[in-house]
């Protein structure tokens, strides 16, 4: 447990090292939400229609750029061989990568949502929705997107390829995500779509460490 | 007791066979250098004994123990050093060692181990700034600043100047003094007392490998 948590303090303290890296994902997240008033036109009450599904779309298109690096830079200078000889199964090292990636890029990603939401002009009743939605949601893509990363190490173009896999994967994170915020502007309840949205992190929790650690050692064989 | 053993290995990278039939067996104190020309499969033969390759026909044994029975044991015991150098750029010489050390068990403390090679007075340095030699020596630090029984050393003088390898010669003597086992590949000279030598030339791959071991095949 201790070596697990030291994996994920070394993450933490390489992103702190660029925080460049998360502040770029957090201003394309921004930047991407605020295309589409100027795309669709200010009409406040279309925006008001849109914002859920923009905020968890460009989310999603934002967290895409931040997987190519999470074990790219890592195989490249060898360090992925030395964490993958580390005394602690490779499946806990890869755990540790996603909980880092989602404390580096999905809270990030999740304290950003409201104030775009807000830009968009989403009405007051979504803004439980959405943020309750995104806390389950956000790891969920961690996890996914850390599998499509491990899959991709290594590649040439990974990055491109990275967004092909990982993308149809979280189309049902997508899915519940924006729905619950409809529900909850139509004054409906949310809690099946967090119950689905559970269920979605609880499967990627258990699932993808252990296919990100059978890709890995596939990479470094 | 500690006994590293490897019977009848053969090894399979790709499409291509790269070593067949190759024994090896180290106690407690003992050296082997891995020689052979390019290709000949050092490196591989380094990374099948660290457990990332697996072994194509063969076993490969500590203490009688094929060590694919407790992998994470196996590793707990071994230091392997790799072409790459696994430094990371933005930290310091020192956060580069401690970062390792910290993953394993009784880090020593990572001032000694870079004083040991000679890096101490770079140890708040961003790895960045470091030369290729510098680099290497830090690479080389990590291992002195935990106890492991067994390394695993893929030309470990790449780069390194004189003064350098006689350090890291002094550390390969203190890790066996200690009851050690390293494995060495290399192609320079590296004056490694009584150290066995195997030659991978030795243990190329000939048909009748092949045809062994596409008989004992899936």
């Amino acid at each position: 447990m201790t070596r697990f948590l030291r994996v994920v303090r070394r993450e933490l303290g390489l992103a702190l090292r660029q925080p460049g890296d998360t502040a770029m994902v957090v201003m394309f997240f921004v930047i991407a939400v605020v295309l589409f008033p100027f795309g669709i036109g200010p009409e406040p009450a279309i925006l008001a229609r849109i914002a859920a599904g923009v905020v968890w779309v460009t989310a999603l298109l934002a967290a895409m750029l931040s997987f190519e690096r999470l074990f790219q830079g890592d195989f490249e200078d060898g360090c992925l061989e030395q964490l993958a000889l580390v005394p602690l199964p490779l499946e806990a090292t890869a755990l540790a990568k996603a909980l880092a990636h989602w404390l580096t890029t999905g809270l990030p990603l999740l304290i950003a949502a409201p104030f775009l939401a807000l830009a968009l002009n989403m009405p007051s009743p979504g803004y439980t929705a959405l943020f309750a939605t995104m806390a389950l949601g956000t790891p969920t893509i961690s996890l996914i997107g850390t599998l499509g990363a491990a899959l991709t190490v290594g590649a040439r173009r990974g990055g491109v390829l990275l967004s092909l896999l990982v993308l149809p994967l979280v189309i049902p994170v997508l899915i519940f995500g924006a729905a619950a915020v409809d529900s909850a502007l139509a004054g409906l309840s949310i809690r099946p779509h967090l119950l689905l949205l559970g269920a979605l992190l609880l499967g990627a929790v258990v699932l993808a460490p252990v296919a990100a650690a059978a890709a890995l050692r596939q990479a470094l064989e | 007791m500690s006994r590293f053993k490897g019977e009848g290995l053969t090894c399979v990278r790709g499409e291509r066979l790269v070593f067949s039939g190759l024994e090896f067996d180290l106690g407690p104190g003992d050296a082997l250098l891995v020689i052979g020309p390019n290709g000949s499969g050092k490196s591989s033969l380094l990374r099948v004994m660290a457990g990332l390759t697996p072994v194509a026909m063969g076993r490969l044994t500590w203490d009688d123990v094929p060590f694919t029975e407790d992998p994470e044991r196996h590793r707990a015991r071994l230091h392997y050093l790799g072409h790459e150098n696994a430094i990371k750029p933005q930290l310091s010489a020192a956060e580069n060692v401690a970062m390792w050390a910290g993953l394993r068990a009784n880090p020593t403390g990572a001032g000694a181990a870079l004083a040991a090679f000679g890096l101490a007075p770079f140890a708040d340095l961003p790895a960045r700034l470091l030369s290729a030699g510098q680099r290497r020596r830090l690479a080389l630090a990590r291992l002195s600043a935990t106890p492991a029984t067994l390394w695993l050393l893929d030309e470990p003088s790449v780069a390194l100047d004189r003064e350098s390898v006689a350090r890291f010669e002094a550390a390969v003597a203190a890790h066996r003094e200690a009851g050690g086992i390293a494995v060495i590949a290399t192609n320079t000279e590296l004056a490694i007392d009584q150290a066995a030598i195997l030659n991978l030339a030795d243990y190329a791959a000939t048909s009748a490998d092949i045809g062994a071991l596409l008989g004992a095949g899936p």
